[in-house]
């Protein structure tokens, strides 16, 4: 098993640093996928995540400029480790004016990812600042709690609103209330609403636009033939919502919602050369 | 319970209408009466008056005339409520706190009358939100019965000095005492602290003392925690406290013109 890899650019080092913040908002541990073409931060839907599952999936040309990985075995040439991506969101702040980083895994008395930093300086020769990040290295047996979420068979799929906007309505919800509903309909039209003793406060949003999903196989998926005015619904922790919304430093290139109705809420951001799909559970 | 959201078109279901063009004019002025929760909502022809209490001795009142409001009609004599002024706030702000510049968001405010909660309606950028707080039995409020024929004293400071005065104040003085004199030192705030007593003296002549009549040396103690906070959280664009003194002893921090913030001790 052997893993290293280089940034030179600084632009792919800053896109790259951005990720990974990203990913520290939403996930205090989670498990990084190393295949030969992609990079994949997953979360899964453990109790103890409160049912959140994520799936983040970087292709690795696009960030690095080497890129070595020896997988497990010949015919599973992967490697799955575990780590707390904070770590490694630190590590890469004090990278901000790097000329190089160099990422490897080391076990010197337990396995490491060795991060590099090689900081400009004034002598000739340059400083660099090293990070170990502790890892654990998941066994092959337990591969299969990782797979890739399938798509629900959702009854709306729509496009948000501007992130900003959304950020700022959820935050103050957030003060009234700990759950938060989101309806849909496939008229381009959302609702966000919360309902207490004291206050209720329901956010519309209209002409967001529905996104066109091919559908496989012919087969009918439960968005079609539907109403086009009905809404679907769920009822999600509106702090997990909060989290996924605070994350967001760029804006993505896309970004949708399918709402499988009083199921789960599964949320689909994509920018240029990273996708991120964040999905969560209803409550009772 | 449930939930219609048909617009306020027909004026006569509701005892209080008021609209709003920039809804953060009345946010931030509630926000410097907001150290309780609990605010009652006076309304009338002339304007808007919200009164926060604490423990009976200290309140709090900020009083927006009806000219400010694009709209303001209220049906019957008087209109009153009791609601949570956090919750208010909170809805009053829900596209965030600071806008963008060239942003606005518009409000409109309706109550149907005794029992019924209040709705506001906001909306910025063509995005609406729909709030229903729920409103509570008013209950009495101290009636402080100022009369201006009673007034000893009477200045009138520059809001931005005395500010920066309360900002200072050491608040390990359990109280703040406030001195009026014809003689010196004229205007005085004093604490009492761990480190020692303090004391901020304003002349009578000073930049920021726009009026100055006083007959008699009067000095009032009073708690100091609620009273900083409300000058502290107070909009730094209404100009013009004054103090005035009674032959009661009771301190009216005023802010007069159109809006203004009265803080009762």
């Amino acid at each position: 098993m052997r893993f290293r890899a280089k940034i030179v650019d600084l632009a792919c080092l800053n896109h790259f640093s951005r990720v990974i913040n990203t990913i520290a908002k939403l996930a205090k541990t989670c498990t990084l996928r190393l295949t030969v073409n992609k990079l994949y931060f997953i979360l899964s839907d453990r109790v103890a995540n409160g049912g959140v599952s994520m799936w983040c999936e970087l292709c690795q040309g696009n960030f690095f400029d080497e890129f070595q990985m020896e997988g497990v075995a010949a015919d599973h040439n992967e490697i799955y480790l575990e780590l707390m991506p904070e770590n490694l969101s630190r590590a890469l702040k004090t990278a901000q004016n790097a000329k190089a980083v160099k990422i490897k895994l080391t076990n010197k008395h337990s396995p490491c990812l060795k991060v590099a930093v090689e900081l400009p300086s004034l002598s000739s020769s340059s400083r660099i600042v090293t990070h170990d990040i502790p890892v654990r290295v998941i066994p092959r047996r337990l591969w299969n709690d990782f797979r890739e979420p399938v798509v629900p068979d959702f009854d709306v799929s729509i496009y948000l609103p501007v992130l900003k906007t959304m950020k700022s309505i959820v935050e103050r919800m957030k003060n009234l209330s700990n759950y938060i509903v989101i309806e849909a309909n496939l008229s381009g039209e959302m609702n966000l609403k919360i309902e207490t003793d004291v206050v209720s406060v329901t956010t519309h949003f209209k002409d967001l636009g529905n996104p066109p999903w091919a559908s496989e196989d012919g087969c009918q998926s439960s968005a079609q033939g539907r109403d086009l005015q009905s809404m679907a619904e769920v009822r999600i922790d509106i702090k997990k919502l909060q989290q996924l919304l605070v994350g967001q430093q760029v804006n993505p290139t896309k970004a949708l919602c399918n709402i499988v109705s009083k199921r789960i809420a599964h949320f689909i951001l994509l920018h240029e050369d990273v996708s991120l799909q964040y999905f969560i559970p209803a409550l009772a | 319970m449930p939930f219609s959201t048909q617009s306020p078109a027909s004026g006569e279901q509701y005892v209080l209408t008021a609209s709003l063009d920039n809804a953060r004019n009345l946010s931030s002025l509630l926000r410097a009466v907001h150290f309780q929760d609990h605010a009652t909502c006076f309304a009338t022809a002339n304007g808007l008056r919200v009164t926060v209490e604490d423990a009976k001795c200290i309140q709090a009142n900020a009083f927006i005339q009806a000219e400010i409001f694009q709209e303001f009609h209220v049906q019957e004599e008087s209109v009153m409520f009791r609601i949570n002024l956090a919750v208010f706030l909170d809805c009053l702000t829900i596209f965030g706190a600071s806008s963008l510049p060239g942003t606005s968001t518009a409000l409109r405010m309706c109550y149907r009358g005794y029992g019924h909660p209040l709705m506001l309606f906001l909306e910025e950028g063509g995005v609406v939100t729909v709030c229903r707080i729920n409103t509570q039995e008013p209950e009495d409020l101290l009636d402080f019965n100022f009369c201006s024929t009673n007034v000893v004293n009477k200045i009138i400071l520059q809001s931005d000095g005395l500010r920066e005065a309360f900002s200072e104040l050491d608040m390990t003085s359990e109280v703040l005492q406030i001195t009026m004199s014809p003689d010196k030192p004229y205007f005085r705030l004093s604490t009492f602290g761990n480190a020692g007593s303090a004391h901020l003296d304003y002349p009578k002549d000073s930049d920021l003392m726009e009026a100055f009549h006083c007959n008699q040396t009067q000095t009032n103690s009073r708690g100091i925690k609620n009273k900083k906070s409300s000058f502290v959280n107070s909009p730094a664009t209404v100009p013009q406290p004054r103090h005035r003194k009674k032959a009661e002893s009771s301190i009216n921090l005023q802010k007069p013109d159109i809006t203004h913030v009265k803080a009762v001790l």
